[in-house]
């Protein structure tokens, strides 16, 4: 049971947001959204951004530390396999953001060249934040971290689907292969906004 | 020309009378500022019941960086000043992702009145919400660690945790029902000048959600085992320290948006 899928009716309703052009975004996000969390983070580019500005198309979102030699390149490599696995316009819409949780170690630069080494393409976002920030994210995603005195990091290893209107719709800790049940949770969820 | 002056002496009535009360309430949240008293500790080598090396089962001791903790819990009469003054975390008002409605300030007459005797620590609040509390005071959360430092410490030893005596003071607490309502703050202080770390309430920490990890995310198996005791408690370097072991299990067991009717909050400061 890797798979978390939430109630039909919160899936149904957050797929009506994937339709939504961002112009035509409802003035008031539901009080279960993670966009309320105010959080600035800087992306692979060297951009500023709000967390909240991704609000209005789907997102899958995990935590990860570059220097990590095993879990996040598996992380990246199953959010690559489940884009794959989804029809084409349903993977083009999607978007992906990576928090890192080494701001330390994890420059702009380090994100870069791991966007580039990874094949993350423009729909990818690695983005690294402050401390505090970062651990804020982790609680709205429900990530646990803690970070060893060697520099590395313990984590625990999930992806969600968050969904336009910033509710977390499924979630999934299975790494290395495509999640089934998630994947079918991120095509309801286009269905409905079908 | 009576009846204005009247009503006059009236209204002037009323002006000073809401003047007089703004200034109460003004002093009042002055001499509450300004008598939130932090304590420096420093504790230097530290030896955690958590592992803090690579080796999940081996005892490493850290470096904890001095720091500032606040003296007391935060009070339900401070709390109820800091949500008239940041009224978006009333808990009418605020998001279900930052509290959940079932239990955030619940025990509350209403969203601005609070039930609970003043000095007693405030509790039914949420990780999010501590954090503002705490921003607002210019300080933060303190991490597990440095909660942990201090919380070593007994009335006159800076770490008394190998002393049976004192940990079988600190498990009492822990077989105590939790009396309502709660204790004002203001236990005997500690070696390091603290109050109440042990016996009255739970108390949030910034990296609650760090405490539970497997010493490798590839060995966790079945990912819902981070959410059962057990699956962390083999991680424990310092298995007798059972008190200690009960708070981790519990600030592990939780997710940011909860609260409970014994767990409250302190802040710290970086020096």
């Amino acid at each position: 049971m890797n798979a978390i899928t939430f109630d039909r009716r919160t899936l149904l309703l957050g797929g009506l947001a994937f339709a939504l052009a961002p112009g035509a975004r409802a003035a008031a996000l539901p009080g279960e959204s993670i966009y309320h969390l105010s959080a600035t983070l800087v992306d692979q580019n060297g951009q500023r951004f709000e967390l909240a500005s991704r609000r209005g198309q789907p997102l899958l979102a995990s935590m990860f530390y570059t220097s990590c030699q095993m879990v996040c390149p598996m992380i990246i490599e199953t959010i690559h396999a489940t884009l794959k696995a989804l029809p084409r316009a349903d993977a083009a819409a999607m978007r992906v953001l990576l928090v890192s949780f080494d701001p330390a170690r994890d420059t702009v630069p380090v994100l870069a060249q791991t966007a580039a080494a990874r094949g993350c393409d423009a729909r990818w976002t690695l983005a690294r934040a402050d401390e505090p920030t970062a651990r804020a994210i982790a609680a709205v995603l429900g990530i646990q971290y803690r970070r060893l005195d060697s520099g590395e990091f313990n984590h625990s290893s999930v992806i969600e689907l968050i969904d336009g209107e910033g509710r977390i719709a499924a979630k999934t800790a299975k790494l290395g292969a495509v999640d089934a049940p998630f994947l079918k949770a991120i095509r309801r969820a286009r269905e409905a906004a079908a | 020309m009576r009846r204005l002056h009247a009503l006059g002496r009236a209204t002037a009535l009323a002006v000073a009378l809401a003047a007089a009360t703004m200034a109460a309430t003004m002093a009042a949240a002055t001499s509450a500022s300004t008598a939130v008293a932090y304590r420096t500790v420093e504790v230097g080598r530290f030896e955690s019941v958590l592992p803090q090396g690579n080796v999940p089962t081996a005892s490493a001791p850290v470096d904890v960086a001095p720091f500032a903790l606040r003296e007391a819990p935060v009070t339900v009469a401070e709390f109820a000043a800091f949500v008239a003054a940041h009224p978006e975390w009333r808990r009418d008002r605020v998001p279900v992702v930052f509290a959940e409605r079932r239990r955030y300030l619940s025990d509350w007459r209403a969203p601005l009145v609070p039930d609970a005797p003043p000095h007693s620590p405030v509790v039914n609040v949420s990780w999010y919400a501590a954090r503002a509390y705490c921003a607002s005071e210019g300080a933060r959360l303190p991490t597990w660690l440095e909660w942990e430092a201090a919380a070593a410490a007994d009335e006159t030893r800076r770490d008394a945790r190998a002393d049976p005596a004192w940990r079988a003071r600190i498990l009492a607490w822990y077989e105590r029902p939790t009396p309502d309502p709660l204790p004002d703050v203001g236990g005997a202080p500690n070696a390091w000048g603290v109050r109440d770390l042990h016996g009255l309430v739970w108390e949030w920490v910034d990296d609650f959600n760090a405490l539970f990890i497997a010493g490798d995310s590839r060995t966790q198996g079945d990912p819902d085992l981070l959410r059962f005791c057990g699956a962390g408690a083999i991680n424990i370097v310092d298995r007798d320290s059972y008190a200690v072991l009960m708070r981790i299990a519990l600030l592990s067991s939780l997710d940011a948006a909860d609260g409970t009717p014994n767990l409250g909050f302190r802040c710290a400061k970086s020096l």
